[in-house]
């Protein structure tokens, strides 16, 4: 197992959010977190990098990781596409793609990266000098993604990576997802609204409500699965 | 005319000292949205580290090289050791810790080298090559420039610079990309503190040291960062030469030397009335 969470607890203030929840993620897989609004998705990625206050195991790559920082965690290859995108808006395109590979130190493969990326996204080029602030909602999805990219992560968390993407440039871009993971054996744990598309990409899902996992299983089980299918596929 | 013309060229002298001490609180209010009511006082400790080692010997570019260090170094644990235990608190009493701060150095200078005014050496020769400034003023200026641009090119050009950037800016997409955004606070103190210094160094020649000696520089520096507009550093720079300049012609042609203070005041006062983001700043809007 790449990722092993045990009991994770995790709130705002008084808040909890998560209660108790346990899920895995097998090393070179692709993993959907479903769940309607409020169900813990994002603070569930969160929680994974020690953005919120947690309890319980987080386990990566054999290492315990939920005493560490932020930062810690992202350096042991933990890349975070943040709900909101986080972009650094008054900083240019490039600049934004530099940072995403700020911890690495092979300074060569980072070139090669970074025309990879171009080569994914040939928007993004067009807007290298361009401040990223004033790049539009899809572009700057697209930009999210490649500065998580850019730190050759082994783990890729993914927070609505769709949103505000057109239905053409999201197909486009789980299929970019898709092939990375395959390529290059990044795991992959996203986080979706869209959970047609989701189940489409992931080998397997859990399903949350209220904080708990009360479902698991491989993306085809979770397709048959009735309440799956009429909560959330809508047919 | 001639003596407008001198008095111009004076004031870009100590209009780029301003442009320092400004550029350094620029830095600290970018990173932490705080004015550093402290950066003058910081700046004055290191000039009479700067004297210390000049007594004991030391020449004139190593010591000022040194103190540069020393000061670096100092901003870093003054960030580690004073700043970061409030770091969460609110404003007043993050601003109250940094008058607090103000008036130890204060204080600790006046009690170890008292109050009596020092003579400061300028590492300029005496003789002026040009009829309208004094060589001090031409190598202060230099330096200023030369701090500048490096200043500049640190930022703009190296990977280091531009985490910085981007830990004073999006702290949490910072933490995200695996920068150390609590270490990239105190490494902006400490380039802040370095250039103050060298601010110091600059100035002490001209108004002579005492523990007060940057009082004024720093209300300068201040309204040279509120007319260029607080979070811009391009703006600050401007905005210290033109206090500088306006300083001394006015001083010298329209108000005289004892008023040369209210200069700064009423620049501050005006600004925040008429243009409270400055020439440069960024004017924020916000939705409600």
């Amino acid at each position: 197992m790449l990722l092993d969470v045990k009991k994770l607890h995790a709130g705002y203030g008084e808040t909890q959010v998560l209660h108790g929840m346990d899920f895995a993620i097998e090393k070179g897989s692709i993993t959907a977190l479903l769940g309607a609004n409020g169900a813990g998705k994002t603070t569930t990625l969160r929680a994974l990098c020690a953005m919120v206050r947690t309890q319980g195991e987080i386990h990566f790559e054999g290492r315990r990781i939920d005493a560490r920082s932020t930062e810690d965690i992202v350096r042991l290859g933990v890349a975070h596409v943040p709900d909101g995108r986080g972009t650094f808006l008054n900083l240019s395109t490039e600049e934004n793609l530099r940072l995403g590979g700020y911890t690495r130190r092979d300074r060569k493969a980072l070139e090669a990266d970074l025309e990879r990326m171009f080569g994914y996204f040939p928007r993004l080029r067009e807007r290298r000098r361009q401040q990223a602030g004033t790049l539009s909602g899809g572009e700057q999805q697209m930009l999210a993604v490649s500065r998580a990219l850019m730190l050759a992560p082994k783990l890729m968390l993914l927070d609505e990576p769709s949103f505000g993407l057109a239905p053409l440039l999201v197909r486009e871009l789980f299929g970019i997802l898709r092939a990375i993971n395959e390529r290059e054996q990044v795991s992959m744990l996203l986080v979706e609204q869209n959970a047609a598309m989701a189940l489409e990409l992931a080998s397997c899902a859990y399903l949350l409500e209220t904080g708990r996992v009360v479902l698991s299983g491989s993306a085809d089980e979770l397709r048959r699965n009735d309440a799956v299918r009429r909560a959330y596929l809508g047919y | 005319m001639e003596a407008f013309l001198h008095q111009v060229l004076a004031g870009l002298a100590t209009g780029g000292i301003y442009a320092s001490l400004a550029l350094a609180l620029v830095m600290i209010y970018q990173a932490t949205h705080l004015v550093n009511f402290a950066q003058g006082e910081m700046a004055m400790f290191a000039t009479y580290l700067a004297w210390s080692l000049l007594n004991a010997g030391v020449p004139y570019w190593p010591a000022f090289l040194l103190t540069i260090v020393i000061a670096f170094v100092a901003g870093i644990l003054v960030e580690r050791i004073v700043v970061r235990p409030v770091e969460n608190s609110p404003v007043l009493a993050i601003v109250v810790v940094f008058i607090a701060l103000l008036v130890i150095l204060n204080s600790l200078a006046g009690w170890i080298y008292t109050y009596t005014l020092k003579s400061f050496p300028s590492p300029f020769p005496q003789q002026s090559p040009f009829r309208y400034m004094s060589s001090h003023e031409i190598g202060a200026i230099g330096i200023t420039l030369v701090v500048l641009a490096a200043i500049y090119v640190f930022f703009r050009f190296t990977p280091l610079g531009l985490a910085m950037r981007a830990a004073a800016q999006n702290p949490e997409s910072a933490r995200l990309v695996g920068i150390r955004v609590g270490w990239m606070l105190a490494l902006g103190w400490g380039l802040a503190a370095a250039i103050g210094a060298v601010a110091g160094m600059m100035v002490a020649p001209i108004v002579y040291l005492d523990p007060n000696m940057m009082g004024g520089v720093l209300l300068y520096a201040f309204a040279a960062a509120l007319v260029g507009g607080i979070d811009s550093p391009g703006g600050a720079v401007f905005g210290g030469f033109l206090v500088g300049v306006l300083e001394n012609v006015l001083g010298a042609f329209v108000i005289g030397n004892e008023l040369k203070l209210s200069v700064a005041l009423v620049l501050i006062v005006g600004v925040l009335l008429v243009r409270p983001s400055g020439f440069f700043g960024k004017v924020h809007v916000t939705r409600v």
